[in-house]
């Protein structure tokens, strides 16, 4: 099976990002493919290297890192919701004029036409959210 | 075609449980995930509502969301089954389509 | 590419909530990318058509007129659950008159809404690929 899944919530308010990562591992432990991520509304916050939780806490972004990286898998966060919620690749950032960027490793910006090819390919599409 | 439904949220805080109930098909799957595993425990104000809905739908829940809540599977309603994420994974492959409640 | 049944789901009021303007936002963007699109509005969703809708004093964009393009995109079922309206004392009249015009009929106007019963939706969604929910 191939799967797209999209994120709409950021880390640690809601629970969806970690369902969602629960989701996914369990998914390739099934030798199944996570053909892309997709994080919308306040999902695109997963995306932020700046993300420092207590020592004691998981740390959401990482493990989204990790994870794609481990797998391949295409994390991309909407550029329209990431413009309205500070958070910037290096291009994007200069464009803006702005002093710097904050997105993680093993994620990339680009545009809504990814959540819709994501489920035109994938066998699955799923939503977690609130 | 077949669908699985999740909802995550608590029936006593919003209506997507009692939304999807209503617009589920015959023959459909619900899977209980996050707050909405509230909606699995018997003897509550919705569990006719969901003992109802399994004349319809095939009811699951995610056994490590209700542990996380302190919800002994013990007190889950009758006929309503205890998946884990690998589980929740299979319900999904097993469905053409996946639907969430939100 | 595969033309594949993508519905969007809108069960959310407008401005309390993002969810509305955004889910609009991939509805665009699905129509461009020329798939079967419908919408549907359940629960709370049904606000989001309201007629009369004016932003002014909570300093938020008004993004209703939106909707009214979506018939130049081609998106033109949007179903709206009868049960959902009722519930919250709404008639077809409290919502925007959403049409779409029928090149193949002279470009006659015809409405987009489709007020459909609890059991009708549900036909309507099991026919679906795709279900995004907002």
């Amino acid at each position: 099976m191939k799967y797209s899944i999209m994120v709409n919530e950021g880390p640690y308010t809601h629970q969806a990002s970690d369902t969602a990562l629960a989701f996914c591992k369990a998914a390739l432990e099934a030798e199944h493919e996570i053909f892309r991520v997709f994080f919308y509304h306040d999902g695109v916050n997963n995306g932020t290297r700046y993300t420092v939780p207590p020592q004691d806490d998981r740390n959401i972004q990482k493990e989204w890192s990790k994870l794609a990286e481990a797998h391949d898998i295409d994390m991309v966060i909407c550029i329209a919701a990431a413009q309205r919620r500070g958070i910037m690749d290096a291009d994007e950032a200069k464009r803006q004029g702005l002093d710097g960027d904050n997105i993680a490793p093993g994620f990339r910006i680009s545009g809504l036409g990814q959540l819709i090819e994501g489920g035109i390919i994938a066998d699955c599409q799923l939503v977690f959210g609130d | 075609m077949s669908t699985l439904h999740t909802v995550n949220k608590s029936p006593f805080e919003r209506d997507s449980l009692s939304a999807c109930i209503r617009l589920a098909s015959k023959g459909h799957a619900i899977l209980l995930i996050e707050d909405g595993v509230f909606g699995a425990m018997a003897g509550t104000d919705h569990s006719d509502m969901v003992s109802g809905a399994m004349k319809d739908a095939t009811i699951y829940v995610l056994g490590p969301d209700l542990a996380a809540r302190g919800m002994s599977e013990d007190r889950v309603i009758d006929g309503i089954q205890v998946v884990d994420y690998s589980g929740f994974v299979e319900l999904t492959a097993k469905h053409e389509t996946c639907q969430s409640w939100l | 590419m595969a033309i594949k049944k993508f519905m969007f789901v809108n069960r959310k009021a407008p401005y309390g909530t993002v969810y509305a303007l955004e889910s609009l936002e991939v509805v665009l963007i699905g129509a461009a990318f020329e798939q079967d699109v419908s919408l549907a509005f359940v629960g709370d969703g049904v606000y989001q058509i309201c007629k009369g809708q004016s932003t002014d004093g909570i300093g938020m964009k008004n993004f209703s007129p939106t909707y009214k393009a979506l018939g130049d995109y081609e998106v033109t079922k949007l179903y709206v659950e009868k049960e959902s309206l009722e519930a919250r004392g709404l008639t077809l009249d409290d919502l925007m008159p959403l049409v779409w015009e029928d090149e193949d009929d002279d470009y006659a106007e015809k409405p987009s809404i489709r007020l459909v019963s609890s059991e009708e939706l549900a036909t309507v969604f099991d026919e679906q690929d795709v279900v995004l929910s907002f």
